[in-house]
């Protein structure tokens, strides 16, 4: 568990933020630029400091007028920009955390993070000779071999364009799956939380809207994620097996089981998917005739309407609606139409899955 | 023609020059360290302090040291004797004289590293002293050694303060720009010719040094 609450000013810049996130997984803190994820990032490390409580896994980092300094906090920080030490080679820069550690056996190995990043090639380069993404990826190193127990992450992916980040992403996901070290991940980009988060912090001018596992958090009513233009939902599957005949994959998720294109992984191995409720339509009868691969039962949770003629309706998976909640986009017209009520159950036709995670997470 | 008089005054003015460096160095580099760390009214009155140097006539410099070396003042009280007049006590003039050669150039690389390099290495563990060492004194390292070059340059330039505190004694306070204007006062001009000639070579070979270093650090580091 992190319990975090920081209160002051930081120059012109009023922070109030609270939140109390789980101790594992990847905790994205997420709003638009300016709403001071950062600096909520900053006081965690220990970099700024404003009046608050922070403890972290069961240890008080910052408490009243204590204040264990940034550099006997067992944490590592991956800033936006790389900033490597140009004075270093790439190894002397993965050596510098790994060496000052105080952790007496190495949770995290050297060969494994090398391995993890594709970092070998590198290390005998001097920094200056490094590419945008190689850099990041030398950086994410660096901090994971001084053996952190909070790994914090300030957009890291933000500096770079498109080709290093599809670089880096695979590798954040297998840091993800490989590692237990809880993240704190500052990003104003959904398409990396929905890719990479567990749980969700909602930020907005300098103060916490709202915190919770990323599935409820993106169809909460009250939050503005789900009124965004494509709202969706995102659900973390089992793979059951593949058939390579029809090239599709069923997943099994909470409250139902689907049909993915595609081989996804191991059988057992955990995948990602995401559901647009743009491609989800609602009718009552089954559909027998069709040439949509997913219908699963769902019950309704609610409707709201979004823009002028068209809802958003939310369901829960399973006949009971005992499964992950799902969005579903239809026109007002419909929904009057149907006279659909909450509480109902109805069939829903999943018009397109997409895996979220091309990598499959081993248990 | 190279005679004894001569080599005393060189030999007195490099073990000045190098000891002035040492100094500078040793109190210049965590003077420029505070410095470069934040702003406050205290530094900028510091900063002028060390800065002044550069603009105050030599001569001015000179006349207030020699009354704090003087017989009624704390500092002679407190060493038990007199500084002026001796090595020591021109020691203690030319780090005063130099240290704004010193201090500026390191201090100016101190605030281009910015804070993150600090940050960062605060974050992999490093104490801030350690921090300081390993990661704040490399990267400051092309301004170091231009401060490093241009105190040294600087103290065997050095001239009006050393009249007025040191005077002229032969392998104590006669250093090279002392023994120049002797040999002039006195119409040896030949003698005059070969140290002015040897400080001219000396002065245009410091400064092709430092330019030629400035450039091959840069161009080593983005």
């Amino acid at each position: 568990m992190i319990e975090a609450r920081f209160s002051g000013r930081l120059g012109q810049f009023a922070l109030d933020a609270a939140f109390r996130v789980p101790g594992k997984g990847i905790t994205a803190l997420f709003g638009p630029s300016g709403c001071g994820k950062t600096s909520v990032l900053r006081c965690v490390a220990g970099l700024s400091r404003l009046p608050g409580d922070l403890v972290v896994n069961g240890e008080s980092w910052q408490s009243g007028r204590r204040f264990r300094p940034v550099h006997r906090r067992p944490l590592a920080y991956v800033f936006q920009e790389a900033s490597l030490f140009p004075h270093l080679s790439v190894a002397g820069n993965l050596g510098y955390g790994r060496r000052r550690s105080r952790a007496g056996a190495e949770r995290i190995a050297f060969d494994e993070v090398v391995g993890l990043l594709g970092i070998a090639p590198l290390l005998d380069r001097p920094v200056p000779r490094l590419s945008g993404g190689e850099r990041q990826r030398v950086a994410i190193g660096r901090a994971l071999l001084s053996q952190p127990e909070l790994l914090l992450m300030d957009e890291p992916l933000s500096a770079l364009d498109r080709i290093s980040k599809d670089e880096i992403l695979p590798y954040l996901e297998r840091l993800h799956a490989g590692l237990s070290i809880p993240v704190l991940y500052v990003s104003h980009d959904m398409a990396e939380v929905e890719r990479l988060a567990d749980t969700l912090v909602l930020m907005e001018a300098g103060q916490v809207r709202a915190a919770g596992p990323l599935g409820e958090m993106l169809s909460d009513p009250a939050l503005p994620l789900l009124h965004r233009p494509e709202p969706g939902a995102v659900l973390d599957g089992t793979i059951r097996c593949y058939g390579p005949h029809y090239g599709l994959s069923e997943v099994d998720i909470p409250g139902g089981r689907m049909l993915v294109p595609g081989e996804l992984g191991p059988n057992g191995g955990r995948a990602r998917l995401r559901i647009a409720a743009r491609d989800v339509s609602l009718g009552r009868l089954p559909p027998d005739d069709t040439s949509i691969l997913n219908a699963l039962p769902a019950r309704i949770i609610g409707g709201t309407p979004a823009g002028d003629n068209q809802m958003t309706v939310r369901l829960a998976l399973g006949e009971a609606g005992e499964g992950t909640v799902i969005l579903s986009r239809i026109s007002r017209l419909s929904w009057d139409r149907l006279q659909l009520t909450p509480g109902e159950t109805v069939i829903t036709r999943i018009k397109a899955v997409a895996l979220v995670d091309p990598l499959t997470l081993p248990r | 023609m190279f005679d004894a008089t001569m080599m005393q005054a060189v030999i007195l003015t490099l073990k000045l020059a190098g000891a002035t460096t040492v100094l500078l160095l040793l109190v210049g580099t965590p003077l420029a360290w505070w410095l470069s760390r934040g702003r406050g009214i205290l530094r900028d009155v510091a900063a002028t302090l060390v800065s002044l140097p550069i603009v105050l006539p030599p001569t001015v410099l000179g006349f207030y040291l020699l009354l704090a070396m003087g017989p009624q003042s704390p500092l002679t009280a407190l060493l038990g004797r007199s500084l002026a007049f001796s090595f020591e006590g021109l020691l203690l003039g030319s780090v005063i004289y130099s240290l704004p050669f010193v201090v500026n150039p390191i201090r100016n690389a101190f605030e281009a590293m910015g804070s993150r390099p600090m940050e960062v290495a605060a974050t992999l563990r490093a104490h801030p002293l350690d921090a300081f060492v390993t990661v704040a004194l490399p990267l400051a390292s092309p301004g170091i050694l231009t401060g490093a070059i241009l105190g040294f340059a600087h103290t065997v330039g050095e001239f009006g303060v050393v009249l007025m505190i040191g005077g002229a004694i032969p392998g104590k306070t006669k250093v090279i720009s002392i023994t120049i204007f002797d040999y002039v006062e006195t119409l040896d001009w030949a003698r005059a010719h070969i140290l002015a000639g040897g400080m001219l070579a000396f002065s245009f070979a410091v400064i092709l040094a430092m330019t030629l270093i400035e450039r091959r650090l840069s161009g080593a580091r983005p």
